[in-house]
């Protein structure tokens, strides 16, 4: 089914199908790590890949126009050589692979068995995704916010939502769409239904991720998934009244900082940056608090970067 | 009282990265341009005292390990500095920083204040996430930080004037995300095989799987990925347009470090995780890298020498100066490696200050062709020696970095009994003589266009800076203690690792 | 053995048609459309190797013993989380060539280039239209 998936997209020189087949390729994948055991992986991915990336190149798309052209004939020989040969590269080195699911392979015998059976102890959350991403790999997970508030940035540069004029300011040009939109009670009446409901989900997802498949990432895609389809229903200036860009532009950096103070803090305790332990007298409470800290920080970080991105993106077609 | 100053020495790892992260989110937050600069250039100053701390404390061959969040490698991340970590640090931190001070003059006519405080964001995450690349001891961290310094430097090239800077940078931003997602595959593939991501941990646990054919089609993932990001021949093909169209100041500190730090990385992996023995002896790197080093300098040269765009110029004379840095790795003796690991400080120099003073030119000209470059010698003369000084440098004339770099490349080949390789060599530094002869002929002896008659001398903020680039160049041509002396050791370790 | 390596095998497939889109379209957002598919495959990839024969989702519970690898899950976190930031700075950029150029086809934006390195002969720089715009706001 994936690769049947994949293969309509190569195909297609539509691009809204495209789309959609990618986010439908994004969900498949999902429940294979579900199936795999992966389930905060699967969140992610469903909620990342199937969510927030589609949106973005549907924003985007709007822009730039949806159908590509047909390509000419000898930009495809090229690729189909390089292509071959790195999947006969992949397809050399799978020979010698530990066969799928061996419970003896290297991969399970040498660093993760301290992850699962001493994170309870040593660490504290029954989730031990969260223990690795939060305290063992917490340095990772500090560049990937990183790496998110650097894209934010970037996509402030180039587009430029809040020190561009936003929507609020300009004045708004009629927009058909967004009034036919409006003009769909039912749509909206689902909407109001579902916005309060995915919030409040938001911050269980939040706050429940020691315990089971969530975290700050997954909390926060789903925060801003909430405001963009209020900002998808009642178009993007009321959207962009409740959240002003001007303001909101404030909070991925708040978010990094957080993340950052926690692992101050830290050091100044004695620690090492990002040592939970140092933070508290007891190194449970101070794991224990300290994950809560950054899950935080990611949280508010990423909710703030996905709402921005959209609303720059959106603007531009206005 | 006394336990504060020893705790912040033990703290020092981590201060060099959190200096310019920090700063970063601060800057942007700020809408006054002028302060988020003043913020940025602090920060970045601060970093290169703290990286000269670092370097004092493993000169002679020392190394500090610091735990990440206070777990044990391999489990936690650890960050390991030791000589070769410390000078590519002080490369990225003091260069970073000089031209962040030249940055401010250079942007305030093309860009409104609130956008600079973004810019200048970027540019610390850029500095940020190149030093955390240098100081990381695990193999999947180097991705995340690559990933950040990639995503900065996407964003930086495309707020140049140009609209071609845009497909330049989309262009970057698709080979680059190839590039990571093929390193992505390599290390997967290494942790499949071990089991471990610490890079220390890697190197003692990959040599029983040398047979493997896994750990081959790794090693070949990791080469030609970071192939793409060092932007080798023939893999370069993203870099003349990014250097070209990137704004102003900015290229000097691209050219200077990104290029820089991947070839790093590459050393790194190559020499520390994959073994000498294995990356030269098993898989042939040698038989590859020779030729196409060779002849990637050979034809970038030739093609800087027909450019009429000086920024064009430049950037295709660094393609050839990375095969340099290539040969010189590859020549696997310890000539060769002390000449790359000391071109690498060396040429980041100079090209940082070519840049810098042709950024200073472009300030006044607004172009940066060589038609409207011409007899800006005797209008802008102190910009215009910085550059003639530096660019003598690159040739490799004696008493200037260049030549020290370049006279251990030739005795390098002449150790491994190649002399057709270091007749090349010198054929490839006739080339360089041609080209920046060519720039230097028309900056002096061609007679002004009418419009740029009576331009004055560049802003001392920026011409500042671009003289210390050049007495750094002569002053390393004298002293080589801290570039070569270095370099031969950590050359030695490197292959005594083996 | 084709068992065992089944679920590596489809995974490369997957992974060669994205990076066939990326290297064959022309569009510069159906480039970033195939970056995902290439990417996400190689997640699958990641996750696989992590995978245990009868073992659960890692999170500890009484009554459980065998758990995949959580490290795998740890890595295609943080890697997805680059994804959609990679993602969102391509748009952003080819948004931006879209407002330069009037279009997102890679062939169409070599010509036009072109033609204009004929043109600017003489006056080397042209100012953008873009910057322009910067300028007047």
């Amino acid at each position: 089914m994936l690769v049947a998936t994949v293969f309509a997209i190569v195909k297609l020189d539509h691009l809204m199908t495209a789309v959609m087949l990618m986010g439908f390729f994004s969900l498949l994948s999902s429940c294979i790590f579900m199936i795999l055991d992966a389930v905060d992986v699967a969140f992610t991915e469903a909620a990342v890949g199937a969510g927030a990336s589609t949106i973005f190149i549907l924003a985007a798309l709007a822009i730039v126009g949806r159908t590509s052209k047909k390509k000419r004939r000898e930009k495809t020989i090229v690729p189909l050589i390089i292509v071959t040969c790195t999947g006969a590269m992949l397809l050399y080195a799978t020979l010698d692979m530990p066969y799928f699911g061996t419970p003896d392979a290297p991969v399970h015998t040498h660093v993760a068995p301290r992850y699962l059976l001493e994170s309870g102890e040593e660490v504290g959350p029954p989730n031990i995704v969260t223990s690795v991403l939060a305290s063992y790999r917490g340095y990772d997970t500090f560049g990937e916010a990183g790496v998110v508030f650097t894209a934010f940035i970037g996509v402030m540069i180039l587009l430029g939502a809040g020190t561009r004029k936003s929507g609020l300011e300009r004045e708004a040009p009629p927009n058909v769409k967004v009034e036919s939109m409006r003009q769909k009670i039912v749509l909206r009446e689902v909407a109001d239904l579902l916005i309060a409901p995915v919030l409040v989900f938001a911050l269980y997802v939040q706050w429940h991720g020691d315990f089971g498949p969530g975290g700050g990432f997954q909390a926060g895609v789903i925060f801003a998934s909430a405001i963009i389809l209020y900002a998808l229903i009642y178009g993007i200036v009321p959207a962009q009244k409740i959240l002003p860009p001007r303001k909101l532009a404030y909070f991925p950096g708040i978010g990094l900082l957080l993340y950052a103070l926690v692992g101050v803090v830290a050091m100044f305790k004695g620690g090492n940056f990002l040592a939970y332990g140092a933070l508290m007298a007891d190194p449970h409470d101070g794991q224990h608090y300290g994950i809560l800290a950054i899950e935080l920080g990611i949280g508010i970080t990423v909710a703030a970067v996905m709402i921005n991105i959209f609303f720059s993106l959106s603007e531009r077609s206005l | 009282m006394s336990q504060i100053p020893s705790q912040l020495v033990e703290q020092l790892p981590a201060v060099q990265l959190l200096l310019t992260l920090l700063a970063a989110p601060i800057c942007s937050m700020f809408r006054n341009g002028d302060l988020s600069w003043r913020i940025a250039t602090v920060a970045s100053w601060a970093s290169v005292a703290c990286a000269f701390a670092l370097l004092h404390q493993v000169w002679g061959g020392g190394s500090i390990s610091y735990e990440m969040g206070g777990w044990p490698p391999p489990w936690g991340i650890e960050v390991v500095i030791d000589e070769l970590t410390a000078i590519v640090l002080l490369l990225v931190t003091l260069f970073g920083a000089l031209v962040m001070t030249a940055l401010r003059k250079s942007l305030s006519s093309i860009m409104r204040h609130q956008r600079q405080s973004l810019y200048y964001t970027t540019f610390l995450l850029c500095m940020a996430s190149l030093i955390g690349i240098t100081i990381t001891g695990d193999a999947f961290n180097v991705l995340v930080f690559l990933e950040i310094s990639s995503l900065a430097t996407y964003t930086l090239i495309a707020r140049g004037r140009d609209r071609r800077a845009l497909t330049a940078a989309f262009r970057y931003l698709i080979m680059g995300t190839i590039g990571a997602t093929f390193i992505l595959i390599a290390i997967g593939f290494m942790y499949m095989l071990t089991g471990t991501l610490n890079m220390a941990d890697l190197s003692e646990r990959l040599p029983e799987h040398y047979d493997n054919k896994v750990l081959h089609a790794s090693f070949a993932f990791f080469t030609i990925g970071i192939a793409l990001k060092v932007a080798m021949f023939p893999l370069h093909y993203w870099l003349p347009n990014a250097y070209t169209y990137s704004p102003k100041a900015t290229t000097a500190f691209l050219a200077a470090t990104a290029t820089k730090v991947s070839l790093y990385v590459m050393i790194r992996f190559i020499f520390d995780v994959y073994g000498v023995e294995f990356a030269f002896g098993q898989m042939q790197l040698g038989t590859l890298l020779v030729p196409l080093s060779i002849a990637g300098i050979l034809v970038a040269s030739l093609t800087a020498v027909f450019q009429d765009d000086a920024k064009r110029l430049l950037a295709w004379s660094s393609v050839a100066q990375l095969g340099y840095m290539a040969l010189g790795m590859a020549l696997l003796n310890a000539n060769g490696l002390t000449s790359a690991v000391t071109h690498m400080f060396n040429h980041a120099m100079m090209k940082a200050g070519l840049f810098l003073a042709l950024a200073t030119m472009i300030y006044r000209t607004q172009s940066s062709s060589l038609a409207a470059l011409s007899g800006i010698g005797r209008t802008m003369p102190w910009t215009t020696g910085a550059f003639a000084i530096l660019g003598i440098g690159l040739i490799g004339v004696p008493f200037t970095a260049g030549f020290v770099s370049k006279w251990y490349l030739v005795s390098g080949a002449l150790d491994k009994d190649w002399l057709p390789v270091a007749i090349l060599l010198i054929i490839s530094s006739l080339m360089a003589i041609a080209y920046i002869g060519k720039m230097l002929d028309v900056m002096y002896f061609k007679p002004a266009p009418a419009e740029f008659a009576d331009i004055k001398e560049g802003p001392k903020s920026m011409l500042i800076p671009c003289w210390i680039f050049a007495l750094l160049t002569i002053y390393f041509g004298i002293d080589t203690r801290l570039t070569a002396g270095l370099a031969g050791r950590v050359a030695s370790n490197l292959l005594g690792a083996s | 053995m084709i068992v065992g390596l089944f679920n590596y095998w489809i995974v490369i497939i997957l992974m060669m048609a994205g990076l066939y889109i990326v290297m064959s379209s022309g569009h510069l957002v159906k480039k970033i459309i195939g970056l995902n598919v290439f990417q996400t495959s190689v997640f699958i990839f990641f996750i696989s190797m992590g995978t245990v024969d009868g073992g659960t989702a890692p999170i500890l519970k009484d009554g459980f013993t065998v758990f995949s690898n959580p490290l795998p899950h740890v890595l295609i976190l943080t890697a997805i989380v680059v994804g959609v930031a990679t993602t969102a700075l391509g748009l952003a950029i080819s948004v931006r060539v879209f407002e330069a150029y009037g279009t997102v086809e890679e062939d169409e934006i070599t010509a036009i280039d072109r033609d204009n390195r004929k043109r600017e002969i003489s006056v080397s720089t042209v100012v953008t239209e873009s910057a322009q715009k910067e300028r007047d706001q």
